[in-house]
């Protein structure tokens, strides 16, 4: 599929209808998405015939692109019900087979509590488990929903952590290292490039900045001032064939 | 919600940490739906899926009965893989509940989506 073709498929799938401020759901544009998953797809090998996961998924947009590009499986989470319907009928619009689960994200990985501990630490635990009972939690006791190193990809447009959330994007890459064997992609603010590639390092993975884009960010909502704002965002992509795993 | 995605899926209750997994199907609705058969991606995931929570819930779903060990190696098993294929990615849970064996928490899957969300006492 030729990138124009992925871009215009991707203008076909439905946004949230009533956009939260608090989940911070600004959709993912369709060129800017096109662009993430085509990058994915032909210059990483990160889609086709992989699993993939889609973490704050919203309506999927992620999530369908790869299954055009030939993804073998996807699992999308999101902790929004309603976006998690526009979903599943964008998903059988296009008839892709994407498998969503409702759950906070955060919360399901084992890092809700602040006072974790460091991933490394956490894996270790993981890793001391026998096989015949799957890692149930991580070491700090808090349980984990999906199986860690489930998936080979991961894929999210995280909140940036702007709305009385800060750190949540960060959280959520982490959670994405936890369960991807091989690749997380995301989008982070530019500014926040050398804190990322720090904690990055801390798990166990390298990051690389794929591309820098400029989001454009829709006037939605009340407090928006102007018609729309230009953010500086990095596509970056961490390898985790080297994080500690089970 | 496809077996595979169920196989992923463990109690996440807190305190919940000991048999906890797999969880037990209570399901009103399981379809079967075809999909392309990949029998590389399903080699791929063999390496990643409990099997034995695979095979314990294909054979209480009345879906397959799997073999209780995999041939060390999947060359030329293709009737076998295309079995896995069946029950990991034909087969949705469509409507029904997850039950932990260990806590009892029930989860509900409703139109295919699972609802794993705690309330707050439970986290």
């Amino acid at each position: 599929m030729k990138l124009k073709h992925l871009e215009s498929a991707l203008q076909d799938v439905e946004a949230f209808a009533s956009p939260k401020v608090k989940l911070e759901q600004y959709p993912t544009q369709p060129h800017v998405a096109a662009q993430m998953l085509y990058t994915m797809h032909n210059s990483f090998g990160d889609i086709e015939g992989k699993a993939v996961g889609d973490l704050g998924c919203g309506c999927a947009v992620l999530s369908i692109g790869a299954a055009l590009l030939g993804s073998a499986y996807n699992v999308g989470f999101d902790i929004d019900t309603d976006a998690l319907k526009i979903a599943a009928a964008n998903a059988a619009e296009f008839e892709c087979d994407i498998d969503f689960v409702h759950c906070d994200v955060v919360e399901a990985l084992g890092l809700a509590a602040n006072a974790q501990p460091p991933l490394h630490i956490q894996m270790a635990a993981l890793s001391t488990n026998d096989s015949s009972s799957p890692a149930a939690s991580s070491s700090n006791g808090l349980p984990l929903l999906v199986r860690p190193k489930s998936l080979d990809t991961v894929i999210m447009n995280p909140p940036f952590g702007t709305k009385n959330n800060a750190g949540i994007d960060m959280t959520f890459l982490h959670a994405g290292v936890l369960l991807a064997r091989t690749a997380v992609w995301s989008l982070h603010k530019t500014s926040t490039r050398k804190h990322i590639a720090k904690k990055a390092a801390e798990w166990g993975t390298t990051m690389e900045v794929v591309a820098e884009l400029r989001f454009d960010i829709p006037a939605m909502y009340k407090f928006h001032k102007e018609k729309s704002v230009d953010v500086a965002v990095d596509l970056i992509r961490l390898d985790c064939t080297r994080a500690p795993s089970r | 919600m496809r077996l595979l995605t169920h196989n992923l899926l463990q109690c996440h209750v807190k305190g919940c940490s000991t048999n906890n997994y797999p969880l037990r199907v209570e399901a009103t609705n399981v379809v079967h739906k075809e999909a392309d058969f990949n029998p590389e991606f399903i080699t791929h995931m063999l390496q990643k899926i409990e099997w034995n929570a695979l095979r314990t819930t294909a054979s209480a779903l009345g879906v397959a009965e799997l073999p209780e060990i995999l041939p060390l190696s999947m060359e030329g098993q293709e009737e076998l893989l295309k079995q896995i294929h069946l029950v990991l990615m034909e087969t949705h849970i469509m409507d029904g509940k997850l039950v932990c064996p260990g806590c009892s928490h029930e989860y509900l899957v409703t139109h295919g989506v699972g609802n794993m969300l705690l309330i707050e006492d439970e986290v």
